[in-house]
């Protein structure tokens, strides 16, 4: 029986749609990345004050807030699946490939919430310029998207583990690590005025590390997920 | 290392006239560390054949089941599918088996019918309305197939497993405590259950219980 595109597509809706019904119902993962996102930023904002930050440090700021929050809250993903024991039988019943792209689907869902809440929020405490909002936006949906492709693979790992919150972040850091520079440079020369054309290479190796971080999750997930 | 004095092997057929379903296990062993659970056991089993795996507690049932449905890689030995001698790849082995087990859970916070959905969804086919009540309505659950899993009492959520298991129409069921968590009335779905799919599936059920015994034609009993 082969493996049709349009029924791994059907699969895997059907993993994202149920996803998404039980975080609507338990509110596990935005409650987590909320918590620790908008904590941050309440932080952040009592200890500036009336300061105003370069760009520089606007941008490293925002990356750490994002990436902190998501780190809270992606592992659930899969964390959910071990500690309910259904993951045996999701394991038994569904493709692979239908599962990790369903899942990657929903973390992406997650991140995009994140970011809606997260990134004005963002901008008001910290008085950031506004003026290149529309270039920030794609700099942030882009990292979003290598952010979802780069952590989705490490929830399946660590969600086997017995200390899974800081094993996440810890196996997470170093592959998110030239995501992260690229994601704070790119963020802190927008901030700065600069247009989308002056950060060309940083946007095309930010494109290129999602394609290199989906495809090389989709073929080394059914490894992580079998036995 | 030394072994568990235990080693099983035997193989019968039954004629089927269409669509038989194979599994064979050549010289199957698993172990965990240095520990052997069981090994070099062989079944070849056709559409029609059912074993009760017997044996004391610890003796490997639940992990000889698992290994079967490739839940976990045998140490030694493989297993196979085959349909009409054409061996099977694991998505195709995947869409024909069912298997309910105490360990193997449901979605809590989905409702009975968005399970059997769900499952019915990922195995690649479609499940109408008309065949959700059917199905919950087998399994004793008429009325209960909108509230959430997480009120079903225990009995209630073993019914549900039984309603998702048939709702994947199998070739290969696996039972791992097939009664467990059920009242008299339940029992009676389950040996429903079990001698309606008995001729066109191959049925494979680990008990400790006696009476449950009579529910595979041959008896494969581990850690003798």
């Amino acid at each position: 029986m082969g493996k049709s595109s349009a029924g791994l597509a059907s699969k895997s809706l059907a993993v994202y749609v149920k996803d998404l019904r039980l975080e609507l119902r338990s509110r596990f993962g935005l409650n987590a990345v909320f918590m620790f996102g908008i904590t941050t930023l309440a932080v952040v904002s009592f200890a500036l004050g009336q300061a105003s930050l370069s760009p520089k440090i606007l941008g490293a700021l925002f990356w750490i807030i994002i990436f902190f929050s998501a780190m809270s809250g992606l592992a659930q993903v899969f964390v959910r699946e071990e500690e309910q024991q259904t993951a045996l039988t999701l394991r038994l019943t569904a493709d692979p490939d239908a599962v990790f792209l369903g899942k990657l689907c929903f973390n992406f869902s997650l991140l995009i919430i994140m970011a809606a809440v997260i990134t004005p929020l963002f901008f008001v405490f910290t008085d950031a310029p506004t003026a290149g909002a529309i270039n920030f936006l794609v700099i942030l949906v882009v990292g979003m998207i290598d952010l979802g492709a780069a952590t989705t693979l490490i929830a399946a790992i660590i969600s086997k583990a017995s200390v899974k919150g800081a094993l996440f972040a810890v196996l997470a850091f170093p592959i998110l690590l030239p995501m992260l520079i690229a994601l704070t440079l790119s963020s802190e020369k927008i901030l700065a005025g600069e247009s989308l054309g002056e950060v060309s290479k940083l946007l095309q190796f930010l494109i290129a590390y999602a394609i290199v971080m989906i495809t090389a999750s989709i073929l080394l997930f059914k490894y992580v997920w079998q036995e | 290392m030394k072994g568990r004095p235990f080693e099983l092997a035997y193989s019968f057929h039954f004629g089927i006239l269409t669509d038989v379903f194979t599994l064979k296990a050549v010289n199957i062993g698993k172990k965990f560390g240095e520990r052997i659970v069981f090994s070099a056991i062989n079944l070849n089993l056709n559409t029609g054949d059912s074993v009760a795996v017997t044996g004391p507690n610890g003796s490997g049932k639940t992990t000889l089941l698992k290994v079967l449905v490739k839940l976990l890689r045998p140490s030694s030995g493989e297993v196979q599918f085959q349909d009409d001698d054409r061996v099977l790849d694991d998505d195709s082995v995947r869409a024909r088996i069912s298997f309910v087990a105490p360990y193997l859970n449901l979605y809590d916070q989905l409702t009975g019918e968005e399970n059997l959905k769900f499952f019915a969804a990922v195995r690649g086919g479609n499940i109408t309305g008309k065949e959700v009540e059917s199905l919950l309505a087998e399994v004793g659950l008429a009325r209960r197939g909108l509230d959430l899993v997480s009120t079903y009492s225990t009995g209630m959520k073993q019914r549900l497993k039984y309603a998702v298991a048939l709702s994947g129409h199998p070739q290969l069921l696996f039972l791992d405590e097939p009664m467990s968590g059920l009242d008299d009335s339940g029992q009676a779905v389950v040996a429903s259950i079990i001698n309606k799919l008995r001729a066109e599936c191959i049925i494979i059920l680990a008990t400790n219980e006696k009476e449950e015994y009579a529910f595979g034609q041959k008896q494969c009993r581990l850690g003798q």
